[in-house]
C-alpha cells in the first residue's frame, strides 16, 4: 500500500507517456494486493487511514521518497525482485498465504521485468544516467536488509520460508542485473543499523509521517463518513 | 478524462486558411482535380479514408490540429485528477482514480499514434504543446480543490467530452474514429464512475453534500463551454461537417448535453447553477441561461486559473525526464539487433508492415 501511493505520485509526471502508464500499472497492482491483504486483517480503510505512523508495519525501503527516475527504479529493483521470489516461494509453499502469492506472482514477475529493463537502460546508457542509477542503487542499498528478518505472523504459519535462502537467491539476482547493467553493488552495510530493519516494529523514517498526513488528511476530516 | 472540445474552432491555424475550399491549390493539375473528386466521393459515401490515402492538405493540417489537441488534452488532463490521487478518501477510490490517470495515459498514447499517421511525431507535437503553439481543452485549466471535483470531473467534463466524441467514432478519418471507439468505452465507464461518486457523497453527510454541490457549481458552466463558441461565432465548424469529421454543431452538442444533464442533476439530489433552466414545451429541450463567453476567451487566451501551473508541469516533467529518455535511445542504440536479422525476419512475415 505504501509503495503504491509512492508510485501514485509519479502520475503525470513520468519522463515518457508509456512509463506514466506502466507506473501506474504497478501502483494499482500493489494496492490490488494490499486491499486483500488488509481485508484479511479487517477493514482495509480503518487499517490504511486511521492508524498512527508507529502502528504501520511496513518495511522502510518502500516508504522512500520517489527521488528521480533512478532513485524510484533502484527501490523497485530490490523491493520486486524480493517480492518476485517471496510470492514463489509462497505459492509453493502450501501455507495460508499460498492461493494469494500465486494470484500475484504474475504482477510481481512483470514489476521485476521493468524494473531490471531499466536498470539496464540506465546502467548501460550514457554517462549521466549511470551516475544516477548508481548513486540510486547507493542510497536505497542501507534499506535491503530488512526484507530478510523474519516477519511474525508470517515466517512462523506453515509458509515454510527459508529467509537465509531468499536473501542468497535475492543477492545473487540483484548482482547479476546491477552486474549486466555495467554497474557496482554497493557495499555499505544493509541491517544492523539503526536505519535499516526497525519498520516491521513501527519505527519509520521521517519521510513516512508526511506521507502519512497528506494520504489520511481527507479520510480522518470527515469521521464515519462513506465514500 | 478525454475533451477533444471544440474550444479549437476559435484558434486561428495555419491548416485553416486553406480549408475553405478543396478545391483551391488543386487548380491546373487534372490528376489532383481527379483525387479530389476520389476523396469528395469517398467521404460522401461514408468510406473511411486510409493514412495512404490521398487527401487535402488542409485536410490533413485540420485533422493534425484537432488530433494534437485532444492528445494533449488527455495529458495534461491527467493533472487535476491525479492531484487528489495521494488524498483519495478510501482505497477503493484510490484504485478507480489510479486506473482513470492511466487509462488517461493510454488514450493520449492511442492519439499520438493515430495523429502519427499523418506524417507527424509524438515529440513533434509534443514541442508544440510545450511552446505554446498547439492547445489542449480549456477545462483543465480549471483547479481541482476538493475531492468532490474528481466526481464532479468524471460526471460533467468526462460527460460532455463524450457528447462530443462519440460522433467521432464515425469520423471521416479511419485511425482517428478507430481510436475513439476504444476511447469512448472507457469514458463511458469513467463517466459513471463519477456519477456515483458524485451519488455517495450526496447521499453521504451534510458536509459531504455541501462539498458535491460546491463542486457541481464551479464546474457546471466551464463544461458548457467545452462545446466551444455559439455556432454563428464558430468559423471553421462547417467545413469540418462537410468532412464528416465534425458530425453536429456545437450548439446542437451542447444542447444535447444540457438535456441529458437536468434529469441526472435530479436525480443526484444536486442543483444546477443556472436559474434559466426551464423545460421549453415548445422547443421540446431545456432552455438554459448565457455563457460567460468572455471568462472563455480569457481561458483560451491563457489567463485561466491553472494555464501557467499546468504546462509548467508538463514541460518540467518533460525537461526532467529528458536524461531518462537519452538513456533508453543510448541503450538502443549500444544493442540494436543487427540489421541482417531484421531482413530475414521483414521477409519471414512480408504482410504484417502492409496491414498493421
Amino acid at each position: 500500500m505504501v509503495l503504491s501511493h509512492r508510485l501514485g505520485e509519479w502520475a503525470g509526471h513520468a519522463p515518457v507517456l508509456e512509463e506514466d502508464v506502466a507506473l501506474a500499472n504497478i501502483a494499482l497492482d500493489l494496492l490490488g494486493q494490499a486491499r486483500v491483504l488488509l481485508s484479511l486483517v479487517g477493514d482495509e480503510d480503518e487499517l490504511a487511514y486511521l492508524r498512527e505512523e508507529r502502528a504501520f508495519r511496513n518495511l522502510q525501503l518502500v516508504e522512500q521518497p520517489n527521488g528521480d527516475f533512478a532513485h524510484t527504479i533502484a527501490r523497485q529493483l530490490y523491493f520486486s525482485v524480493y517480492q518476485h521470489l517471496l510470492y514463489e516461494r509462497l505459492a509453493a509453499g502450501g501455507g495460508e498465504f499460498s492461493d494469494l502469492a500465486a494470484k500475484a506472482v504474475k504482477e510481481v514477475a512483470y514489476h521485476r521485468d521493468h524494473a531490471e529493463q531499466w536498470v539496464l537502460r540506465l546502467g548501460d546508457g550514457t554517462d549521466e544516467s549511470h551516475r544516477r542509477m548508481q548513486a540510486g542503487l547507493e542510497a536505497l542499498w542501507r534499506f535491503t536488509g530488512e526484507m530478510f528478518q523474519p516477519v511474525e505472523g508470517l515466517d512462523d504459519t506453515g509458509s515454510g520460508l527459508d529467509r537465509q535462502e531468499l536473501e542468497r537467491t535475492w543477492l545473487a539476482a540483484v548482482t547479476g542485473t546491477v552486474e549486466r547493467a555495467t554497474l557496482t553493488l554497493p557495499t555499505g552495510p544493509r541491517s544492523g543499523a539503526w536505519a535499516a530493519g526497525a519498520g516491521r516494529q513501527g519505527l519509520h523514517t521521517e519521510p513516512f509521517g508526511r506521507m502519512l498526513a497528506e494520504m489520511q488528511h481527507l479520510h480522518r476530516s470527515h469521521p464515519g463518513a462513506s465514500w | 478524462m478525454a475533451a477533444v472540445t471544440a474550444d479549437q474552432k476559435t484558434q486561428s491555424s495555419s491548416g485553416t486558411a486553406k480549408a475553405a475550399g478543396t478545391v483551391a491549390g488543386t487548380a491546373g493539375d487534372p490528376a489532383d482535380a481527379a483525387r479530389l473528386a476520389a476523396f469528395d466521393a469517398a467521404v460522401a459515401a461514408d468510406d473511411r479514408i486510409e493514412p495512404r490515402d490521398w487527401m487535402p492538405e488542409a485536410y490533413r493540417a485540420t485533422l493534425v490540429r484537432q488530433m494534437a489537441q485532444h492528445a494533449h488534452s488527455e495529458i495534461i488532463g491527467m493533472q487535476p485528477e491525479a492531484n487528489w490521487i495521494t488524498r483519495a478518501p478510501s482505497l477503493r477510490r484510490k484504485a478507480i482514480l489510479m486506473a482513470k490517470v492511466q487509462d488517461e495515459a493510454g488514450h493520449g498514447l492511442y492519439l499520438y499514434s493515430a495523429a502519427e499517421t499523418l506524417g507527424t511525431s509524438r515529440e513533434e507535437l509534443l514541442d508544440k504543446l510545450h511552446a505554446g503553439r498547439q492547445r489542449y481543452s480549456s477545462i483543465f485549466n480549471y483547479p481541482t480543490l476538493t475531492w468532490a471535483d474528481v466526481g464532479a470531473i468524471g460526471w460533467l467534463v468526462d460527460g460532455a467530452a463524450i457528447t462530443n466524441q462519440v460522433p467521432l467514432c464515425r469520423c471521416s478519418y479511419g485511425p482517428y474514429a478507430r481510436a475513439m471507439v476504444r476511447i469512448c468505452k472507457e469514458e463511458s465507464f469513467h463517466q459513471r464512475q463519477g456519477y456515483e461518486l458524485l451519488l455517495a457523497l450526496s447521499r453521504g453527510t451534510e458536509a459531504q453534500h455541501a462539498m458535491a454541490q460546491d463542486a457541481v457549481d464551479r464546474w457546471w458552466w466551464p463544461s458548457l463551454m467545452m462545446f466551444g463558441p455559439p455556432d454563428d461565432a464558430s468559423s471553421h465548424s462547417e467545413q469540418s461537417m462537410a468532412w464528416k469529421i465534425k458530425r453536429h454543431s456545437n450548439d446542437e452538442l451542447r444542447q444535447r448535453f444540457v438535456d441529458i444533464c437536468v434529469p441526472q442533476a435530479e436525480a443526484l439530489g444536486l442543483t444546477l447553477p443556472d436559474p434559466d433552466i426551464r423545460w421549453s414545451e415548445e422547443r421540446g429541450q431545456h432552455d438554459f441561461g448565457a455563457i460567460d463567453w468572455t471568462e472563455f476567451q480569457e481561458v483560451l487566451k491563457g489567463n485561466g486559473p491553472c494555464n501557467e501551473q499546468r504546462i509548467t508541469q508538463r514541460r518540467k516533467a518533460h525537461e526532467e525526464g529528458a536524461w531518462v529518455r537519452d538513456a533508453a535511445a543510448a541503450y538502443a542504440a549500444k544493442h540494436t539487433t543487427p540489421p541482417v536479422q531484421q531482413t530475414r525476419h521483414a521477409q519471414q512475415a512480408p504482410h504484417v508492415e502492409e496491414t498493421a
